[in-house]
């Protein structure tokens, strides 16, 4: 039986944000929260391994009280345990502090259930696009990570050994490692499946399980949140447009007055 | 000032089987100026096993000394053995700023290494410049796919840590006869406690090197589909350059995404990039802004790519895109 755990984070939908243009601050209003698409790949992948190992799902996340809602969506996605990590200690935590919250808590599930076999995490959130939390949660659990995970070839769990495909620049690096591993995954890492009726019902009452600074985990509290955080934004604002150059009019000048003053360009920087 | 209480700037030099990635050059120009401003030194970190050849190259990009690492285990990138090697050296030589690729490798490697040293990473950085009064280095990049700029730092932790994509900043120039210090630096790893290891490799078929490109034609939801895609790619051709996208024509399954342009996909700077039925939208714009020359073809005369255009043409791109085959076709003499 597999002992699996999926990090996941809520997100707004990048695609739609919008910048109110005098302060340069975030429209959140009517920005929908979805789960980070990669980390539904990873969720995905963890489902498929449960269908033919057997095994439990355990998702965790951290963020606000409304990222309960991502969890619940989780269990669409055949999670069987639900952990919300969500204190008003943790917040403004960057990659650093969020990997210590993460690990803090999982070593903390571990202790009292017991060991992860695999750790699946998305290659890397849309809204801060770092792709650093996976590796770091992994360097704290002292586990192999292995990123940009697109495919499980094999699992043995006797041996306790995975065989996983993971894109490199250059191709396919096909990777034999030993358990437990933290895989971080691509969008072709697994397709979620559609949940039967009777699970979206019984997520719509499940409640996850809620965790914060409330001395069952043992946190230290100068790591958490703004605190625990090395780095600091030190000012914001909305990108700057380069200054517009020549416009030509398409039916105005007519097709070969136009070509001609791409032509004029292509020549002035050498390249016809 | 001596080596031993100089500021140094670090940059991770990537090499896979002996190549080193032009990114790890790039870096090093930048780092050089940053060194300046510290009143400081550039170095650059070699991690691999027989490389040692490879230093003449860091030194020719501007580095003042460079730190080896060889072993057997460092034989091809293993997320364990480099993490361990490059923490290792950096804890032992603390530098004051450590930067990276944000290649699938250098960024694999920056989060485990930030955490191992517990110090703060900024990664996909696009502005690298040191505060004049507190000489903290001022990080910036975009963020929520690129709506908003934010500037990062990190005041109390050493070092600090970036990682910058390939063609952000230019190649400097390379000085065959540069020389610096090279530093030996031995780093326990035994192979058995790795319990990872390469058993295949299938490599790509066919790369797109689109980050190389002196001209790129790139097209947007306004091409339609993949024989609009085509026609770009014969444009393309006749101009020794490659096709690029934005993330929409790549969703919509027009073209691969090794051909994407922007925050999510790659960013290009080019002489000529030639948008063509892209509207312009944030996320593209952060991938090809930096190229030399912006012409863009949108029948949308409010279209935002013509706000970053050297030259803008506001038409039906099935018009004048055939129109210009033809022409340049005739100036190579081959109609």
């Amino acid at each position: 039986m597999l002992n699996l755990l999926v990090s996941i984070k809520q997100v707004p939908d990048t695609t739609n944000i919008r910048i109110n243009p005098e302060t340069g601050t975030l429209i959140r209003e009517g920005v929908p929260a979805i789960i980070n698409p990669y980390d539904i790949s990873a969720l995905a992948l963890a489902c498929n391994l449960k269908k033919t190992y057997g095994g439990k799902i355990t998702v965790i996340t951290m963020g606000p009280p409304q990222a309960r809602l991502a969890l619940k969506e989780a269990l669409e996605y055949f999670a069987d345990r639900i952990i919300l990590l969500t204190d008003r200690k943790f917040a403004g935590a960057d990659t650093l502090a969020t990997s210590y919250t993460l690990a803090e808590a999982i070593i903390f599930l571990e202790k009292t259930d017991r060991p992860f076999d695999l750790y699946f995490f998305g290659k890397q959130a849309i809204d801060g696009d770092t792709a650093q939390v996976g590796p770091g949660v992994a360097a704290r659990l002292n586990v192999q990570v292995i990123t940009y995970t697109i495919k499980v070839d094999e699992l043995d769990l006797e041996k306790r050994k995975i065989v996983v495909q993971r894109k490199t620049e250059k191709g396919i690096e096909i990777l034999s490692a030993k358990l437990p591993v933290l895989l971080t995954c691509e969008r072709e890492a697994g397709h979620p499946m559609f949940s039967p009726l009777s699970a979206i019902l019984q997520a719509q009452k499940a409640e996850p399980e809620v965790f914060g600074v409330d001395g069952r985990i043992p946190y230290e509290l100068n790591r958490l949140g703004l605190k625990g955080s090395p780095t600091r934004v030190h000012r914001v604002y909305t990108p700057e447009i380069k200054k517009q150059g020549k416009m030509v009019n398409l039916d105005e000048v007519g097709v070969e007055a136009a070509v001609e003053e791409i032509i004029k360009l292509l020549k002035a920087k050498g390249v016809l | 000032m001596t080596a031993e209480t100089s500021k140094e700037v670090w940059v991770y030099i990537e090499q896979e089987e002996k190549a080193i990635h032009p990114v790890s050059f790039e870096l090093l120009g930048v780092a050089k100026r940053l060194a300046q401003d510290l009143e400081g030194i550039t170095a650059g970190v070699l991690l691999g096993h027989e490389v040692s050849d490879l230093t003449s190259e860091i030194f020719a990009y501007g580095a003042d000394k460079v730190y080896i690492v060889s072993h057997p285990a460092l034989v091809y990138y293993r997320h364990i053995t480099y993490a361990k090697a490059l923490s290792e050296v950096s804890k032992r030589y603390k530098p004051e700023i450590l930067l990276l690729p944000a290649t699938p490798l250098g960024r694999d490697l920056a989060g485990g290494v930030a955490t191992l040293l517990e110090t703060g990473l900024t990664a996909d950085v696009t502005e690298l410049s040191i505060d004049k009064a507190t000489k903290n280095l001022l990080m910036t990049r975009p963020a929520y796919g690129g709506n908003i700029i934010a500037t990062i730092i990190c005041p109390d932790h050493r070092p600090q840590m970036a990682s910058v994509r390939p063609r952000i900043f230019p190649m400097p120039e390379r000085k065959e006869e540069r020389t610096g210090e090279i530093i030996t630096v031995e780093v326990e790893i035994s192979e058995e406690e790795v319990g990872v290891e390469r058993i295949g490799f299938i490599p790509k078929e066919k790369t797109v090197k689109i980050e190389l490109a002196e001209v790129i034609v790139a097209g947007g939801k306004g091409i339609g589909g993949k024989e609009g895609f085509a026609k770009l790619s014969e444009l393309a051709k006749l101009l020794n350059g490659e096709v690029g996208a934005s993330r929409l024509a790549v969703e919509a399954g027009w073209i691969s995404y090794e051909h994407q342009v922007g925050q999510t996909g790659k960013t290009v700077r080019p002489k000529v990039y030639l948008a063509v039925g892209t509207s312009g939208a944030i996320q593209h714009r952060a991938g090809m802004q930096n190229s030399d020359c912006i012409i863009s073809i949108n029948i949308d005369p409010k279209a935002d790519i013509f706000k970053i255009s050297d030259l803008g043409i506001v038409g039906d791109w099935k018009k004048i895109i055939p129109a210009l085959i033809e022409r340049i076709k005739k100036e190579k003499g081959l109609g």
